[in-house]
């Protein structure tokens, strides 16, 4: 990766909606070229999306999330892809990971209340034949997501001048 | 009834020839404003990377708050050493060649002392950090300010070092990347320096805190030119590239009787650096690469918004290749360095150090920090557009 599409990215990783004239300010290209830059960028898929993060519970909204770690049994040939592409296409499922350790695969699942979240699990997520067993954690409470801690830092005091 | 002193009266007196620093005027001023947006600082607006705080705090727990070797933790000069070997090919002795103090601020003061007599001359090349004429003073020397120039990018040349050369100079002090004017020195450049060093038989003491702060090409390490090793008191630290300012951690690297030298004030003076910063420093040398990288991105990032931004108000600015300054010229205003620093701070309570604070060479200069948030860059550049504009009319 070249030095100015590291910057980009990194730029935008911080900040998605940082504007173009701004982005060549940082860099030191063209607005033209910037916005070459990050075309080519989504077109081949490194950018995959601008989102946004919010603080529901700030904002009132009582979303329940829930980690859930599976076992699973592979399907031969097919491997973990088909049972994770199974998963990943209900909406209700946040994030499908392929993990080592004890467990086979992570979700974190969303829904509007505790016992949605559960019924969604035993009904749609330990009925599938490929999986053995699952073990539901519930979130009591998010500090940090996406790198973006979720409270305000302290604000820490410097001299106004200095050598 | 005893007779009353006059505290005045037991003032030495070479201290009374050392003006007060004139960013302490400055910082005075600032003190007393709300809402400065600051470019006036020099340190990093960064926290310290967690990993190097855990690692103190974590030792704090377990008790490790002693006494050190007066030379520091074994442990932390080998990862120095190691550094250097590394990163610019040249070997230092962890056990006598290497030294750490508290903070570079403490190398720099027994570096001149431990080689400076009364009446030796030092040459300081200028627009220079406001310590080093201070601290030649103190050691009984005398400082021989040497101006740089923007035309040459305020790169020092030979024959302007040559010409204030005289049989009293004993050393030189050098700052690339350089506070205040983020100029770097290239190795051609160097080595014609290092061939006066030798020809007149000098000591080149090289502050090079800002060695990782470096955004075109690489940083060259004076002592790693051919011949150079045992003719340099190098000295870095911490402050700079890790944002450990407060910590107080700094290093000097030289030969064992240079080494020996320092160790001599050192020991009776200091006994040894924090036990505490140490620990961070080790840190830092063994798992920090990859924070201080994202830092020196960002850096990069605020440097172009901020010279393009300058150059855009029409205050002329060369390129800094390092550190984390700008360093306009101002003269196309009409005003001082400090009229201006003063006129913005007043008016639109943008806090800057005027040039002239480094030496002559800053005259009709002004020193913009970006270790500021983009945030404050982009608000600092607009209310120096309207006070530049306000000049006008
Ligand atoms: C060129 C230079 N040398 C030395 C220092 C002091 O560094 P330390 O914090 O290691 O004492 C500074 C700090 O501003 C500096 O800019």
């Amino acid at each position: 990766m070249d030095k100015q599409t590291r910057h980009i990215l990194e730029i935008l990783e911080e900040d998605a909606r940082t504007a173009p004239e701004e982005i060549a300010n940082l860099t030191g290209m063209t607005v033209d070229d910037v916005t070459k830059n990050v075309e080519q960028l989504e077109k081949n898929g490194i950018i995959r999306k601008y989102k946004t993060i919010i603080d529901w519970e700030l904002a009132g909204e009582e979303y329940v999330h829930a980690i859930i770690e599976l076992k699973v049994t592979l399907e031969r040939k097919l491997g973990y892809k088909a049972i994770a592409e199974r998963l990943y296409k209900f909406p209700e499922v946040r994030s499908v990971r392929l993990l080592s350790g004890g467990h086979d695969i992570s979700l974190t699942v969303r829904g509007n209340s505790m016992k949605e979240v559960a019924f969604f699990v035993a009904e749609k997520i330990a009925t599938l034949d490929q999986v053995q067993g699952t073990t539901t954690h519930f979130v009591l409470k998010t500090y940090k997501e996406d790198g973006v801690i979720l409270h305000e830092p302290e604000h820490i005091k410097r001299l106004q001048i200095s050598p | 009834m005893r007779e009353r002193c006059d505290p005045s009266a037991f003032v030495a007196e070479h201290l009374k020839t050392v003006p007060p620093s004139g960013i302490r005027r400055f910082f005075d001023l600032v003190s007393e404003m709300d809402d400065v947006i600051s470019l006036g600082v020099g340190e990093p607006d960064f926290i310290t990377p967690w990993h190097i705080r855990e690692a103190c705090i974590h030792s704090i727990e377990h008790g490790v708050t002693a006494y050190t070797s007066n030379y520091g933790l074994l442990e932390l000069r080998e990862e120095i050493s190691k550094l250097y070997s590394q990163k610019y090919r040249v070997d230092y002795n962890p056990e006598s060649e290497s030294l750490v103090t508290t903070g570079v601020s403490e190398a720099l003061d027994i570096a001149i002392r431990a080689i400076v007599n009364p009446g030796d001359e030092v040459i300081v090349v200028q627009p220079s950090y406001v310590s080093y004429v201070p601290s030649v003073i103190f050691a009984g020397g005398v400082p021989v300010p040497v101006s740089t120039k923007m035309s040459n990018n305020f790169k020092i040349t030979s024959e302007e070092l040559e010409d204030a050369i005289t049989d009293k100079t004993k050393a030189v002090i050098i700052n690339y990347p350089n506070n205040p004017t983020g100029a770097v020195m290239d190795k051609d450049s160097l080595e014609s320096i290092a061939d006066v060093i030798v020809e007149h038989d000098l000591m080149m003491i090289s502050d090079e805190v800002y060695d990782c702060l470096t955004y075109n090409g690489t940083h060259t390490c004076f002592a790693s030119l051919e011949g150079m090793r045992d003719r340099t008191i190098l000295l870095n630290g911490f402050s700079k590239s890790h944002a450990m300012t407060g910590f107080r951690m700094g290093y000097a690297l030289a030969a064992p009787e240079i080494i020996d030298s320092m160790m001599l004030i050192h020991q009776y003076s200091m006994l040894c650096a924090p036990i505490t910063a140490q620990i961070g420093a080790i840190e830092a040398l063994k798992n920090g690469e990859g924070e201080v990288q994202k830092m020196v991105r960002e850096y990069d990032r605020r440097r172009h918004l901020i010279v393009g931004g300058l150059n855009k108000l029409g205050l002329e600015c060369f390129e800094p290749k390092g550190a984390f300054y700008a360093f306009p010229s101002i003269s196309s205003t009409g005003l001082t360095s400090g009229d201006f620093a003063e006129g913005l701070l007043n008016e639109q309570k943008v806090a800057t150090v005027p040039g002239d604070v480094f030496g002559e060479a800053g005259v009709g200069f002004l020193r913009c920090s970006y270790a500021a948030s983009r945030e404050d860059i982009h608000t600092a550049l607009d209310r120096m557009d309207e006070f530049v504009d306000g000049l006008k009319v």
